[in-house]
């Protein structure tokens, strides 16, 4: 009985009327855990009521604790007949189980019913005590950190990076049991939100244990999904990277003076030298001494560490901070064979190399190969036994297999930017698996200590990693810090990791353009974020290749046959379409590349994102040429000139716009094994000979050379067109779909983060040209929608565009986009003057305390959002109040903002304002039902990060799971109605969530299911929506300057001590 | 081939400020697209008329989710759905309260119940305003008076407290309020020429001077009743007129005060019995509720109006009403001093407000 769970029951406000007759409600509240339930009073005759409970406590296993929710139900007391629900709230413990996320769940919560949506709120206290567990064959994983968020988490640093996670758990949907015939719509979405809710913590547990096996304590990038497989039942799975975490701490004293006398030194201290390999090295000369210091990998050793060693071990090391000492590029330069097979040995016993992060501790990430999927065509069958999933097992094991031999075939050791999909029709369910091809340096995945410099100084002879690989004859002598300080930082990871004599694929290689020395593509594709240290020319944008392919209808074996033969011809054409697009706008690599491909009855959708840049380091790319092939028609040829030069006008324009201006070099093109010059894709494809699956097909364009487009049909005319039909993105307006965009940092606080949805209803029997222009129209009226919508931001930029694509039933298309726009300062110089101008301004005010809340009141009340003039439109405001008297205002302390909140034109100030005698106000206090304060502001960003903010604290994950479902359509404002409403609805539940928990924003939100289902002749629709992110305390960094000058130069202090030593 | 769905929710609600201004004023969505349109819209942003319906509807249906919070706008900002800030919110309530005075002059002193909305597409059609805003204004109108109605307390900061008004349109409403509770007569052809604003400025003397709350705003009653004493005791400004030395000392004393001051100087004091006894008599009758409910009309017909036909200007008017008094204090028979300045001091600036074509 290792814990002992608390809750109690405060108040309730807004409850609806349930009793007709008096306008009120007779109100009491279930608090149940597992199979244990407790009652409060009822409150009779009121909408607001103070229940006051007793704390209700509940002593459970720790396993319980993070499988089940807490569930609250409202109901309204009924003497005569059954009591009435008003509604739910789930909450998820899991954040209370951690040490160093949340002490204490307290708040506001929407009371929510799937059929009447929010009603009212409750006010809750929650808590967890738990008792030190000693088993250790326990089944529970109390205490492993989980984030979202695809990077180290802001306030951490990673000790060490153990690898991939993975786990899915199965079951029957309620929606598709038997009983659901006979229960009540409402009875079946509870069983479902709290199947869903059980199976997510029972899932999260099991990754957990999986960590801890592992000697991690955290799981970064964590991704869980939902399959609604229909009649065969519902699986959840996540993927997700094990990580050993360390909080920095802003008093380094703790982190500095590592005061264990561990247990584990005789462990750590031999991973550095032992099982030297030797490899007889392929390639370089042979360095036998420096090759020893590589062997310091050792992940096995992680596997069969217990859980309980690995605290002892992480404190044991010195650390500095990762961050620290630059050594972003020191790691880079061309590894080939011997780091390759080092570590490639040692990933190797790991069963899967792959990482969900997208970006990484600088150092981290040597090389990028190129995109590698994979996807397979599956029918699903009904499950038999849930708690035997292989089938499932079976296929994921599958497709990630083949992702590592295409890794492996692109020279490389691990996969990046990891993620899976699935999409589901009927029976026919598609499994993508998608990710980048790179090499990792060991260093974050040995259990050596971390810190480049310090490791260097001690001992100079195990020297890192690359540097002893990159050392190429006449640099044998000089020292290897030396050395690597001449690598550019920002082009290492675009440097070949392939051997080039033995190039996997036919690709153009040329001398990187940054530092001359090694070999780079002409081309690069990636499924991660640009790195931050990464050379790039100009600005970057979002490019999509849309494609739709009808198909004929048809069942079970012949529909997945169907569905394999087209995929490769799908995948063929966004490529292409990427390919093009990407050189139209004279740029030469894509980051965070997502291809999306829905299948539907009669058609399949292809969707591919990604952000294109202009990487300094490789080659500019070259024009578009058209070719005809009648050239003896005149007008024809005209008609071919004049789109060429439509073409050429677009790639100017382009490079105008995006501020491509490359320096000019002389080309020099090296030896490539194929002479002529070609295009080849990067994408790999499945070799499995397997019926169901995807066969493999050459996805370099034959003969053809893709610069060059042909001419022949009237389908190519259409492709130019729909080429140059891409409108350029309003003034002002920037947009990726990764995290930043290169070439903006000034970021002002403002942020908007935004979902929108639109379900297009289509005509039958289209061709696929009339489908492929209905499709691409769709996505760019969304986003021209957006732009005006969020125009008053501007200059502004729409980042992390996700879009994901669905085709709900026959007819009908769906796309969703979530997103955050955010506003930048378009002169930094104009910015630093504002800013020490704000800074001499706050010191006046703060001179004076009476005269600061003076000068605040009148900010508040005045309209004019920024006394030293913002530059934004007035008309439309997205930002929060504080952000837009921010540039100001932020420099002020918390203290500082209390007051302003007071003085804000509220319902508090008022109530001093008027003397009422209590015994009077009887019939005026029954109209009040607000308590005074107002709702705290909770920003959400898909983003892992908050302009202008520091993180200091995570808090936990968010993940709900939310089903809504209406029989009167119509009287809620159709299906847009339906649909905004419960959109709205989530954001503000997730927003009471975060919180209840005491936090202030949400990061790497996402809204990872949407599932909409309408029937409109029956008046009813039905929606799931499943979202996660991290809930986190965010402090504006200017607050932080203000009031902790003092601690943090005691940091710069101690860190530098920590260095020297 | 159609958009069946479309909708964009974000973290911090988009409110358009020009497209709340045309909702509130009962546009329709392809209306407002087409006023957009012609200010403007589409030179923004390189929108085309989709994107700018898409919008409009959009926002439209965001607008009406709020409603239902606006109605009540204490909730407003401890609601959770829609993350406003908090200067968007006193934004979007005072919009939502705010009236056009054409409209709040047709309901001026009618009953605010169910038989009066019937009459609401007639003042459509009369004043032009949309029928869906004039159903805004008059539930507003009416949703006020029935909070207000059981309270205690000052009227202004009643309404300010709960419907977190401005204060210049708490004002408004607690005209509003007052007339409704009154039922003064407003509606009859020779008060026409009256604008809201000149009854509201009226109320709010009323409100301020005569009310059960000017003296103690502490008191039981609603505040917004006239005090029954000080009703009662104007009887006793009879005896100005009836005691007949008096009403000739009077006349004497105003006409030593304004000879060769004023232009109309012989028509007033030909007039002067008349003009006093329709003033003194209004008060006296103030307790009757026909009577009372008649104070406008009568302050029309009995004053007004035979200033007008004798041409007073308003300064000659507001002079004679300045000496008239005041110089009752100088009336050493006359024991109702603080009755009279209580009353003629409000009637005064009632009179010169409504005294313009």
């Amino acid at each position: 009985m290792p814990g002992r769970l608390k809750a109690k029951i405060v108040a309730g406000r807004h409850l609806p009327v349930m009793d007709r007759a008096s306008d009120l409600t007779d109100a009491f509240v279930e608090v149940k855990f597992g199979n244990t339930t407790f009652k409060t009073d009822v409150y009779p005759k009121s909408l607001n009521p103070q229940w006051n409970s007793e704390w209700f406590k509940f002593e459970v296993d720790d396993e319980d604790l993070q499988d089940e929710p807490l569930q609250i139900t409202v109901l309204d007391h009924d003497t005569y007949s059954a009591n009435d629900a008003i509604g739910k709230v789930y909450i998820d413990i899991d954040p209370l189980l951690c040490s160093e996320a949340a002490t204490v769940i307290s708040g506001w919560l929407p009371i929510y019913d799937t059929i009447h949506g929010i009603r009212g709120e409750i006010n809750v206290l929650v808590k967890v005590d738990l008792f030190n567990d000693l088993n250790r064959f326990r089944q529970s994983s109390c205490g492993v950190k989980f984030f979202c968020t695809t990077s180290i988490p802001r306030c951490y640093r990673a000790i060490m990076v153990h690898g991939f996670v993975e786990e899915l758990v199965v079951n029957e949907d309620p929606e598709y049991q038997w009983i659901d015939r006979i229960r009540t719509p409402r009875a079946s979405n509870e069983a479902r939100q709290r199947l869903i809710f059980l199976m997510s913590g029972e899932l999260q547990r099991k990754i957990g244990l999986k960590v801890l096996e592992m000697g991690g304590n955290a799981v970064v990038g964590y991704l869980q999904c939902f399959d609604l497989e229909g009649e065969s039942g519902l699986v959840v799975r996540a993927i997700g990277t094990a990580c050993t975490l360390e909080k920095i701490s802003t008093f380094p004293a703790t982190a500095t003076h590592p005061n264990n006398s561990s247990p584990s030194k005789d462990m750590k201290e031999p991973g550095f030298g032992e099982e030297a390999p030797g490899v007889p090295l392929s390639s370089g000369p042979p360095t036998p001494l420096r090759a020893q210091t590589f062997s310091s990998f050792s992940p096995s050793k992680s596997y069969s560490r217990q859980s309980s060693s690995s605290d002892t071990e992480l404190s044991l090391t010195p650390k500095t901070g990762m961050g620290s000492g630059g050594s972003a590029g020191k790691e880079a330069g061309p590894l080939k064979a011997l780091l390759k097979q080092q570590t490639q040995s040692a990933l190797e016993q790991r069963e899967y190399p792959f990482f969900t992060l997208t970006i990484f501790p600088p150092g981290f990430l040597l090389h990028v190969g190129g995109v590698v999927s994979a996807r397979s065509v599956k029918l699903l069958d009904r499950i038999h036994n849930p708690d035997e999933p292989e089938t499932r097992d079976a296929w994921w094991e599958e497709i990630r297999q083949e992702i590592k031999s295409h890794a492996k075939a692109l020279g490389c050791h691990a996969v990046v930017g990891y993620s899976e999909s699935t999409s589901i029709c009927e029976e026919v369910c598609i499994l993508s698996a998608s990710g980048t091809a790179a090499i990792l340096s060991s260093r974050f995945m040995q259990d050596g200590p971390l810190d480049t410099e310090h490791r260097l100084s001690q001992q100079p002879l195990c020297v890192f990693s690359a540097g002893s690989e990159r050392v190429e004859g006449d640099m044998g002598s000089s020292a290897s810090l030396g050395f690597e300080e001449v690598v550019s930082p920002g082009c290492g990871f675009c440097h070949i990791p392939y051997d080039e004599l033995n190039i996997p694929f036919p690709a153009q290689l040329t001398y990187c353009y940054c530092c001359r020395r090694y070999k780079v593509p002409d081309v690069l594709f990636t499924t991660i974020d640009l790195p931050t240290e990464a050379n790039v020319t100009g600005k970057g944008c979002l490019i999509q290749a849309r494609l739709c392919r009808t198909k004929k209808k048809a069942q079970g074996e012949g529909n997945a046959m169907a569905i394999s033969n087209l995929l490769p011809f799908l995948e063929y054409e966004l490529h292409t379409q990427l390919m093009n697009k990407l050189k139209l706008r004279g740029m030469n690599a894509l980051f965070g590349l997502r291809i999306q491909i829905s299948v539907g009855e009669t058609m399949l959708l292809g969707l591919a994102s990604a952000t294109g840049v202009y990487l300094t380091a490789l080659p500019s790319p070259g024009g578009i040429q058209i070719a005809g092939k009648t050239p003896s028609d005149i007008t024809y040829e005209q008609h071919i000139s004049n789109m060429q030069k439509k073409i050429n006008d677009t790639i100017t324009k382009n490079k105008e716009q995006y501020e491509i201006n490359p320096p000019e070099v002389v080309e020099e093109i090296i030896g490539s094994p194929i002479p002529e010059p070609r295009q080849r894709s990067r994408l790999f494809r499945s070799h499995s000979e397997s019926s169901d699956e995807v066969s493999e097909i050459d996805l370099s364009h034959g003969k053809k050379d893709a610069f060059v487009l042909e001419i022949d049909d009237t389908d190519a005319v259409e492709d130019i067109h729909a080429l140059l039909t891409d409108s350029p993105t309003p003034a002002g307006f920037y947009s990726c779909n990764t995290e930043i965009m290169p070439g903006i940092q000034n970021w002002t606080s403002a942020i908007q983060m935004f979902t929108s949805v639109r379900v297009f209803r289509l005509n039958a029997n289209l061709t696929n040209q009339g489908l492929n222009k209905i499709f691409s129209d769709l996505c760019e009226n969304l986003l021209k929608s957006l732009y005006f919508k969020l125009r008053s931001m501007v200059p502004c930029c729409l980042c992390h565009l996700n879009f994901t694509v669905a085709i709900p039933e026959d007819e009908l298309i769906q796309v969703a986009v979530t997103a955050v726009a955010m506003s930048f300062d378009k002169e930094q110089t104009l910015e630093n003057g504002k800013r020490s101008g704000e800074k001499t301004l706050i010191k006046a005010i703060t001179e004076n305390d009476e005269q600061l809340q003076f000068n605040l009141e009148l900010n508040a009340e005045s309209s004019s959002p920024n006394p030293l003039g913002s530059p934004k439109a007035p008309s439309v405001d997205y930002s929060s109040f504080a952000d837009r008297c921010s540039s100001w205002i932020e420099q002020l302390k918390l203290k500082a903002h209390t007051i302003r909140r007071g003085s804000v034109k509220t319902t508090s100030s008022m109530e001093k304002a008027s003397p009422l005698p209590e015994g009077r106000s009887r019939s005026l206090r029954s109209n009040r039902s607000y308590s005074g304060s107002s709702v705290a502001v909770v920003k959400m960003t898909p983003l892992s990060f908050i302009p202008g903010a520091k993180i200091i604290k995570y808090l936990g994950i968010i993940n709900m799971f939310f089903i809504r479902e209406t029989s009167s359509l119509r009287e809620e404002g159709g299906v847009s109605g339906f649909l905004h409403t419960f959109i709205a609805e989530v954001f503000a539940m997730v927003r009471a969530h975060v919180a209840a928990l005491g936090g202030n924003a949400v990061v790497s939100y996402s809204m990872k299911e949407c599932v909409f289902m309408e029937n409109p002749n029956k008046n009813q629709a039905q929606c799931l929506i499943n979202v996660s992110g991290d809930a986190v305390i965010f402090v504006r960094e200017s607050e932080l300057e203000l009031t902790s000058v003092q601690p943090q130069s005691a940091t710069t202090q101690t860190s530098n001590g920590g260095e020297g030593t | 081939m159609s958009m069946e769905l479309d909708v964009f929710v974000g973290n911090t609600t988009v409110l358009d400020q020009d497209v709340y201004q045309l909702w509130l004023d009962g546009h329709t969505v392809s209306d407002a697209v087409r006023i957009r349109m012609e200010a403007g819209a589409l030179q923004e942003c390189e929108a085309n008329a989709e994107v700018l319906h898409s919008d409009t509807t959009d926002q439209f249906r965001t607008f009406q989710m709020c409603e239902r919070l606006l109605q009540s706008p204490s909730k407003v900002a401890n609601q959770l759905l829609f993350q406003i800030p908090p200067h968007r919110q006193t934004m979007l309530i005072e919009r939502y309260y705010e009236f056009d005075s054409v409209f709040a002059r047709e309901v001026l002193g009618k009953k605010l119940s169910k038989g009066t909305k019937k009459d609401l597409d007639d003042i459509s059609s009369k004043t032009g305003i949309a029928l869906k805003s004039c159903r805004r204004q008059f539930d507003n109108f009416k949703r006020v008076f029935k909070v207000v109605e059981e309270l205690k307390g000052p009227l202004v900061e009643n309404i300010q407290r709960h419907f977190l008004l401005s204060d210049v349109l708490a004002r408004d409403y607690a005209a509003i309020v007052f007339f409704a509770n009154s039922r003064f007569e407003a509606g009859k052809r020779k008060l026409q020429y009256l604008s809201f604003q000149d009854f509201a400025f009226c109320a709010g003397q009323l409100i301020s001077y005569w009310t059960v709350g000017a003296v103690d705003n502490m008191m039981e009653d609603l505040d917004v009743d006239l005090e029954k004493d000080f009703l009662h005791d104007l009887k006793d400004l009879k005896v100005l007129v009836n005691d007949k030395d008096m009403l000739d000392q009077h006349k004497s004393l105003v006409c030593a005060q304004l000879r060769g001051k004023i232009k109309v100087f012989s028509e007033m004091e030909a007039n002067f019995k008349n003009l006093s006894r329709a003033l003194v008599n209004i008060a006296s009758k103030l307790t009757h509720t026909k009577d009372f409910r008649d104070l406008f009309i009568d302050l029309v017909e009995k004053l007004i109006e035979p200033c007008r036909s004798d041409k007073w200007t308003i300064g000659d008017l507001r002079l004679f009403l300045k000496h008239y008094s005041s110089s009752v204090h100088m009336l050493e028979a006359f024991r109702h001093q603080v009755i009279w300045d209580r009353y003629m001091s409000v009637i005064k600036s009632c009179i010169l407000k409504m005294y313009h074509d």
